[in-house]
């Protein structure tokens, strides 16, 4: 259980699913873990819980936790099952949190637990941040994610739509207790090449998370036969996947260095040559240009030089006709919203805070998820989002306390 | 190669391994088949008026992803007319004669019929008989089976009406559902039996439906006890065959054929080891059927190849001396647990179940340190300070994984044994799951052996030093 950021206590989930006590099992890990359901469907338990399991020291294959709590949670909701409620008596202090993904909606759980009063804000209509838009559909699918958002709101907190900008977050920070930053990371990083602004290749050129959240909202229902995707992280390969399973005939992904250094999971970039996606190593998309039949990318040949630094070979430049160029190369920091918020320091784009508790330098805000640690998994997210809750609902008990002694001694 | 010819009270057979009187053994037919796959022996399922049988009849206790590790049974004996059985009796013996057929007898608690069921059994050509005084269920209700075996004089009785008309070896087969078993062993001896088996089944109830509440073997609602078998009674058969073999009252020891979960050839040796004859086998082939004496008489073979022996006799009933009371046993010997830290893959079950069943002396208080090898403290890691909070690891975020030390278990997951305070009662050994990697060591203590009998005899102080004044 130490190897899971929500500390799930494995064991004991797992003997009692042994025991025929499901219905302990799925509250055992909803206790660590609100978003057990989705947990248990997108973690990475290759390097989390099962990398960490004892059968690897026997030479034997690790216990498949991440299905075993899938079957505890799926029977549980399956059979009407619950949140179990906390006994609490309901406290009047409210808190905004910011952003409806996994963090926030943790960190929401676990103050209304508590007895806050809680509004979850989100610029977009559905809560569940990339877990309702994000995560590959053969993963997680959004109806799923929304069921699971539902069982959370029924521990009783406000959904506002709302986008928020430097006015509002001044406004939240007089009107409410405390304030919660989940919003996650911003846009897609742009794909610099030439002509990439030019109108008619431009629309050849859909970002990754637009590509799966459309995918996952149903308005992308088939991709054209022939697609690039650049980059080689664990979103590149969700999208690469998608576009196979959404029928087209070649999947090429670009990557600039090599097969050693991508940043996806060894198992999601087995699982994309299961696919049948093609990987081309060392390779730098340079030009858009245009064709008959669609468009093309330029590309060059790189090697890697010391540092790291990559080089066009001279004279390797190919042509890789295609449809559709999917982009997925990281997203950039919010900072534009998140340098709005008074007195919260940041540090190389995160926001900084305590980690045993998420505050940050203006001990109103608190914060967690991908704004925090640069982008990990929901895991982490919800992780962050509880120890930020936790957190919060000190800051708050001791508050009027610290208060009453800070006015002592200046008084 | 090994000579597994036998003779046991007199009844020869080309192997020790016996088919049980049960199921397998319920008519010629099968016999003949069990024989064909190599069993030296059969009990035929008990000859006796014939029963009704109800439907559902078995049930068994299943542990942890294994089937069957106990059976239970609420069968009567043989429900086919006695004439079909000792014909089929007549039929095998002709086709099979070096095999050992022994009848299994139950029948009313009278002179006469006894006399007449021997007769007939041994007409038909059995190599031998087997007096039924063990069932546990409905035909103790009738004043047969185990009714018998639980009042000796019922039993010395029966066998010696038994032994006025036998000309074959008489076996009597015991029931473990007595206080003492030697005291039918012993009554028997006395009624000049020729041999023994043991154990018959021991009287349970495997389990109750919690939909219904009917305990299994579930019949149209209701139950009835039954009698449990199969590996789970194993360790039971043993000592109550060590009981009864090491005891000399009445007379010395006489053949005993081993029946009690015996389900390969080394369950055999250990019964041979406490000085078994033959052993009876019921569970095992009911459960993977005739074909496993094969293995049983190779294995055997072999192991007494490897050994040096040349007969079951060269090594039977070795163990019986091993087997002493308490009181004998060398209080000055002390071993204790080692755990081999490369292949310790961190479980900690030898931690918990030290703690929380034993003495407390398996720690988890290693920290791996950044000098040279490796450093270990002694002291409790900080399990809730920040540095525990663990993220899911992101190679672009955090760089490389350090190495973690020089095992393949990072140290602060391979417990610490306190030699001082071990006090080598094996638990930790036992729960260990991998082979071999927590083995007890001994800890030469400098002292004479001393048993307690002994520190008893010579001192009047029996306060043991250690919380001596």
């Amino acid at each position: 259980m130490g190897a899971c950021p929500t500390h799930i206590d494995v064991p004991g989930f797992i003997k009692k699913i042994a025991s025929g006590n499901v219905t302990g099992s799925a509250q055992r890990i909803l206790d660590a873990n609100v978003l057990g359901a989705s947990c248990s469907r997108v973690c990475p338990v290759e390097v989390l819980c099962e990398g960490a399991c004892v059968m690897h020291g026997r030479s034997e294959k690790p216990i498949e936790i991440g299905r075993l709590q899938r079957f505890a949670m799926e029977t549980y909701y399956a059979g009407g099952g619950k949140i179990p409620m906390r006994p609490r008596a309901e406290r009047k202090e409210r808190i905004a949190c910011i952003g409806g993904g996994p963090a926030s909606l943790a960190c929401a759980a676990e103050l209304r637990q508590q007895g806050f009063q809680v509004t979850i804000m989100d610029r977009r209509p559905m809560l569940g941040g990339l877990n309702t838009y994000g995560v590959a559909e053969y993963k997680l699918r959004a109806a799923d994610s929304l069921r699971e958002i539902e069982h959370i709101l029924e521990l009783g907190m406000r959904f506002e739509v709302r986008e928020i900008d430097a006015a509002a977050l001044h406004e939240l920070e007089r009107e409410y207790d405390a304030i919660f930053l989940g919003a996650g990371l911003g846009a897609m990083q742009k794909l610099e090449v030439e002509n990439a602004t030019n109108a008619a290749a431009a629309s050849a050129i859909v970002d990754a998370l637009e590509f799966i959240a459309r995918y996952k909202a149903g308005e992308q229902i088939g991709v054209p036969p022939r697609v690039v995707v650049i980059g080689a992280g664990n979103t590149a390969i969700d999208a690469a996947v998608a576009a196979k399973r959404l029928g087209a005939d070649e999947v090429t992904i670009l990557y600039r260095r090599q097969r050693e250094n991508i940043s996806a999971f060894d198992f999601e970039y087995q699982h994309a040559l299961n696919e049948g996606v093609h990987f081309e190593w060392e390779t730098l998309p340079m030009r858009l240009t245009q064709t008959q039949r669609g468009v093309a990318l330029v590309c060059a040949e790189v090697t890697m030089g010391v540092e790291g630094k990559i080089h066009p070979v001279a004279g390797s430049e190919f042509t890789l006709e295609c449809d559709v160029i999917i982009p997925a190369i990281g997203q950039s920091p919010l900072l534009a919203l998140l340098s709005q918020a008074r007195g919260v320091k940041m540090d190389r784009g995160r926001v900084a805070v305590d980690r045993a508790t998420g505050q940050t330098s203006n001990p109103k805000f608190f914060a967690g998820g991908d704004c925090v640690n640069g982008g990990r998994e929901v895991v982490d997210a919800v992780a962050d989002g509880k120890r930020a809750a936790i957190g919060i609902a000190q800051w708050l008990a001791t508050r009027a306390e610290r208060d009453a002694t800070a006015e002592a001694s200046h008084g | 190669m090994a000579d597994l010819t036998t003779n046991f009270a007199g009844i020869r057979c080309p192997n020790p391994f016996w088919l049980a009187s049960a199921p397998p053994t319920n008519c010629g037919e099968q016999i003949m088949r069990a024989f064909d796959a190599g069993w030296g022996g059969a009990v035929w399922k008990t000859i006796g008026e014939p029963i009704t049988n109800v439907s559902s009849r078995y049930s068994s206790v299943d542990w942890a992803g294994q089937r069957m590790m106990g059976l239970n049974n609420i069968e009567l004996i043989s429900d086919r007319p006695i004439e079909t059985n000792l014909r089929e009796i007549t039929e095998v013996k002709k086709r099979y004669p070096k095999q050992a057929v022994i009848a299994s007898l139950m029948v009313e608690s009278k002179r006469e019929v006894w006399h007449d069921i021997v007769k007939r059994a041994e007409d038909a050509g059995a190599d031998g008989l087997e007096l039924n005084f063990g069932c546990p269920h409905g035909m103790s209700e009738r004043g047969m089976g185990s009714a018998v075996g639980q009042v000796p004089e019922y039993a010395q009785m029966i066998t010696e009406w038994v032994k006025e008309a036998a000309r074959t070896p008489v076996l009597v087969k015991l029931t473990p559902n007595i206080t003492d078993i030697r005291v039918v062993a012993r009554a028997a001896k006395r009624a000049g039996a020729d041999g023994l088996s043991a154990i018959n089944t021991i009287n349970s109830i495997t389990g109750i439906d919690l939909d219904t509440f009917a305990p299994r073997p579930i019949v149209d609602g209701k139950s009835s006890h039954g009698g449990y078998c199969g590996p789970a009674v194993k360790p039971i058969a043993l000592n109550m065959i060590q009981q009864v073999n090491a005891d000399h009252v009445d007379g010395a020891p006489i053949p005993m054929s081993g029946i009690g979960g015996v389900s390969n050839w080394r369950d055999a040796v250990e019964f041979f080891l406490l000085g078994c004859g033959t052993v009876q086998i019921c569970t095992a082939a009911m459960h993977y059927g005739y074909r496993i004496v094969e293995d049983m008489v190779d294995g055997l073979s072999n192991w007494m190849d490897a050994n040096g022996f040349a007969t079951i006799e060269d090594f039977r009933g070795k163990s019986l001396p091993r087997v002493t009371d308490w009181k004998h046993l060398n209080l000055n010997y002390k071993i204790v647990a080692a755990i081999d830290e490369s292949l310790c893959i961190g479980c900690q079950l030898c931690h918990i179940a030290c703690w929380d069943g034993a003495h407390q002396c398996i720690h988890l208080d290693r920290v791996s340190g950044p000098v040279d090898g490796h450093v270990e403290i002694h002291a409790k890691p900080n399990l809730n300070g920040r540095e525990t909070i663990a993220v899911t690891p992101i190679a672009k975020l955090d760089g490389p994984r350090p190495h973690i030390g020089p095992y393949a278990t990072s140290l602060e997951r391979i417990p610490r044994v306190d030699e001082r305070e071990c006090v080598g009662c094996n638990l930790c050994s036992l729960v260990c799951p991998v082979d071999q990697c927590i083995t007890m060591v001994e800890r030469p203590t400098g002292k004479m052996p001393e048993t307690w009998a002994e520190r008893t005899a010579t001192t009047a102080d029996c306060t043991p030093p250690h919380m001596a004044k």
